[in-house]
């Protein structure tokens, strides 16, 4: 199965996140991750939405979203073409033995320290899945006890904007 | 597209920043970017009503008539309460039912019969979860239908307050959309907004949920509102690359087979289809939910497919070289096995929905729109198609399928028991009553046998529940087709299974003065769950005997009971009896009419292409497959 990439610009409506989920629920579509939140124009929300398909289902998945009335466009974003990012937080065990070590770790990263207590620190993460999973990779040793991450969120390269056409085009 | 309104404001700030438009101006919304004329996406005659203080539910009201409703069938309670008092002051006709599941089918049977949007009304909790299967069932047969629902008020909603159910989370699979009203002032674009949905594009259910204090506020009323979807944006007019291709595929096919389902019927475009038909010469077959578009006496007809379809139409799909699909969707009752299903067939798939589209089987020209513009411009390209390159032979392909017309025609054999054979009786009513009636049916063997024997010449005569199978459809359905076409002879052809299970609306019939007439094919049993018992468990009848029949305790007695509803009632039990007594009930036409035609529990519905095989499976008797090498 290939992993797809689909930015959902969504009208601000009560429950319009229920009708998405549960499209892909009960059309035994699988979401890989899920991130929504509003845009540049009120009233209207985006969401990024990772979905584990082939090349038939995807194109349901996208069809059957459409159908949604308040799913205003949908633009599938492919690496090349987008900027895709995650975000994580993740508390690990560090005690005076080994905080240098994890610090060091998560600099190596670009990741950042948001929180420091005598057990443990709680790091700061954002980039592709790809580089979070080598983070975690890296810090799993050390004892990871909570991981917290955001869905993917995507945007396409350039100057075009998705709601920008959206609304002309409608 | 349309210019925004108070509840999309994301909309307005965007397009005043293109061109200033004085937000003043009293408009007509535009059509929401549908590419066919700019009609007034508001349903009704766009009465102006200037601004209106009201209450909500006397907006509620209002905005239906204004709407241009005439009819409703509902049943009031608690946090419907406030809209059942204007209710009672207005022109329109409003049919209390028993229950609210036959509110939702009347609405299914009323909309199915005229192609206007059916509305039934219901209240919180138990009441709007009674809808729910009337609901499921017009959205799996794409019905136009609105149900409007009390809610409890606002303040209370996520308490579990009594009669509290969320019903719009409860419908949101089962929908084609809905809203939570909880302002009033939103009632008026609401309601224009769900009659839009449910009325266009791919038709289906939309429900409107109303909070008992929005019901109760003051709000400003004023006509026609704003539609404001941008998000639902159907496309009509099919995409003229893809026509002409189409066009060229059908030239060049030699064994074509037009398969058209209820989408047609929906979009009104049987006459377009027979122009379409004849021009091709090719077969049709016409699927359950398209029974009628295309008239059964015409020689290109070559019958239902399916599962108990017949040998020429299933077989014409599976020998065929191109379907030319308009408004079908491949259900897995028609294909059989999907991969097994016409395995040389190049498919041509017209569809308003573009989901439907190589969903199941994929489409070589896939074609969105209506098939009301779809079938006249493929009949236009196809006519220079054949002006250029001549018109092909249908020649053998003909003489195959006229051999298996002639060959596998539908029959029956008699019982052995003596009793009446049920087709013979819904092959009467269809022969006494003629194509100009209306047959509604529930969901099993009488179903299929209704579908088979009674001979349908025009669309909106044929009336079931198709993708969800609902029992019980029938008796409410009838009820509301008959409210609809009130001088058409309406019948419910219902087993003795369905008909327990909706049968209090006699008494909205016989008191409303909705005289339509109901055939009981009382096999005594859950008939077509007994007939997979009989073929597939060894005859053992595990819970289908229903005790409703010949030699049996028959309870419910169904003449006492049809009696106790006040209609008048008739048990036949003799094939001699059959006419007559099918002529006495098209003599009375001023109360229901209830007949109980006792038939044998041991006759089964044939041909069968049994679950789980190729439709090259089919069989026209049990354990008997067709010769296909002499056919040849």
């Amino acid at each position: 199965m290939t992993r797809h990439t689909l930015s959902v610009l969504v009208e601000d409506k009560p429950g319009v996140l229920t009708r998405v989920a549960s499209l892909f629920a009960r059309r035994a579509f699988n979401i890989n991750s899920l991130a929504v939140g509003p845009t540049e124009v009120p009233g209207m929300s985006r969401m990024t939405v990772v979905v584990d398909a082939d090349g038939e289902l995807i194109e349901q998945v996208t069809k059957q979203l459409n159908k949604l009335v308040n799913v205003i466009k949908i633009v599938e974003l492919t690496s090349e073409s987008s900027v895709q990012r995650d975000h994580i937080l993740v508390k690990v065990r560090a005690d005076a033995a080994t905080r240098l070590q994890v610090t060091q770790a998560a600099d190596l990263f670009r990741a950042s320290v948001v929180d420091v207590s005598t057990e443990s620190v709680v790091i700061e993460a954002t980039g592709h899945p790809e580089k979070l999973t080598a983070l975690l990779s890296v810090l799993e040793p050390f004892g990871i006890r909570e991981i917290v991450q955001s869905g993917t969120l995507a945007v396409g390269r350039g100057s075009r904007s998705m709601s920008d056409r959206a609304l002309r085009s409608a | 597209m349309s210019k925004g309104s108070p509840i999309s404001p994301s909309l307005m700030a965007t397009k005043s920043t293109g061109a200033h438009k004085a937000p003043e101006r009293v408009e007509r919304p535009a059509d929401a970017g549908v590419d066919s004329a700019a009609v007034s996406p508001v349903l009704g005659p766009n009465n102006v009503v200037p601004p209106t203080v009201m209450t909500g539910s006397q907006a509620i009201v209002r905005s239906l008539e204004e709407l241009g409703v005439q009819d409703i069938f509902g049943l009031p309670g608690g946090a419907i309460l406030p809209t059942y008092d204007p209710l009672m002051a207005s022109k329109m006709n409003h049919v209390l039912v028993r229950h609210e599941q036959g509110a939702g089918h009347a609405a299914q049977g009323y909309a199915m019969v005229t192609g206007r949007v059916g509305v039934c009304i219901a209240t919180s909790g138990p009441g709007a979860t009674n809808l729910v299967t009337a609901i499921m069932d017009a959205h799996m047969d794409s019905v136009p239908i609105v149900a409007i629902t009390g809610q409890v008020s606002s303040g209370v909603i996520g308490t579990d307050a009594f009669q509290e159910a969320d019903i719009v989370g409860i419908t949101m699979p089962i929908t084609k959309h809905s809203f939570l009203v909880t302002d009033p002032n939103d009632i008026p674009h609401v309601m224009a907004e769900a009659f839009h949905l449910a009325s266009t594009g791919r038709p289906g259910p939309v429900l409107v949920d109303i909070a008992k204090d929005a019901q109760q506020g003051q709000m400003t009323f004023s006509w026609p509102p704003k539609i404001d979807l941008p998000g639902y944006r159907p496309v009509v007019r099919g995409h003229s690359k893809q026509v002409r291709e189409a066009a060229r595929l059908i030239a060049g096919a030699s064994k074509p087979v037009l398969y058209v389902g209820g989408g047609v019927v929906k979009a009104h475009a049987s006459a377009e289809l027979r122009e379409l038909a004849e021009l091709t010469g090719a077969p049709v077959v016409t699927t359950l939910m398209a029974r009628g578009v295309f008239p059964d006496s015409h020689p290109q007809h070559v019958g239902m497919p399916g599962m108990h379809g017949t040998v020429s139409a299933v077989t014409a799909l599976q020998q065929s070289d191109l379907l030319i699909t308009l408004g079908a969707r491949f259900d897995d009752r028609v294909t059989g096995i999907l991969k097994s299903f016409a395995p040389n067939a190049k498919v041509i798939h017209a569809d308003i929905d573009p989901a439907e589209i190589s969903k199941n089987r994929t489409a070589d020209v896939p074609i969105v729109g209506s098939v009301k513009e779809i079938i006249p411009e493929l009949t236009e390209a196809l006519r220079l198609q054949f002006e250029a390159f001549g018109t092909p032979d249908l020649t053998t392909w003909w003489a195959f399928l006229n051999n298996l017309k002639e060959t596998y025609p539908l029959g029956w054999t008699e019982p052995e028991d003596g009793l009446s054979a049920p087709q013979r009786v819904i092959e009467r009513i269809g022969a006494l009553t003629g194509p100009e009636g209306v047959y509604v049916a529930g969901v099993g063997q009488h179903q299929m046998w209704a579908s088979q024997f009674i001979k349908y010449e025009r669309p909106h005569a044929w009336l079931n529940s198709g993708g969800a199978g609902t029992m019980g459809y029938a008796v409410p359905a009838a009820m509301g087709a008959k409210v609809g076409e009130p001088d058409r002879v309406v019948w419910a052809i219902d087993g003795d299974g369905c008909f327990q299970m909706t049968n209090q609306e006699l008494a909205t019939c016989a008191i409303n003065k909705i005289p339509i007439k109901v055939a009981i094919i009382n096999n005594s049993s859950l008939g077509m769950v007994r007939q997979w018992q009989t073929l597939f468990y060894e005859g053992r009848y595990s819970n289908t005997d229903l005790n409703t029949g010949h030699d049996t305790v028959r309870i419910p007695d169904f003449v006492k009971l049809a009696d106790a509803y006040g209609c008048a009632a008739f048990r036949c039990e003799r094939d001699e009896d059959i006419d007559a007594t099918i002529q006495k009930a098209l003599e009375i036409n001023d109360r229901p009419v209830v007949i109980d035609f006792v038939v044998s529990p041991n006759s089964m519905v044939w041909p069968m292409v049994p679950a789980g095989v190729s439709n090259d499976q089919i069989q026209v008797a049990r354990n008997m497959t067709p010769e296909w090498e002499e056919e040849d």
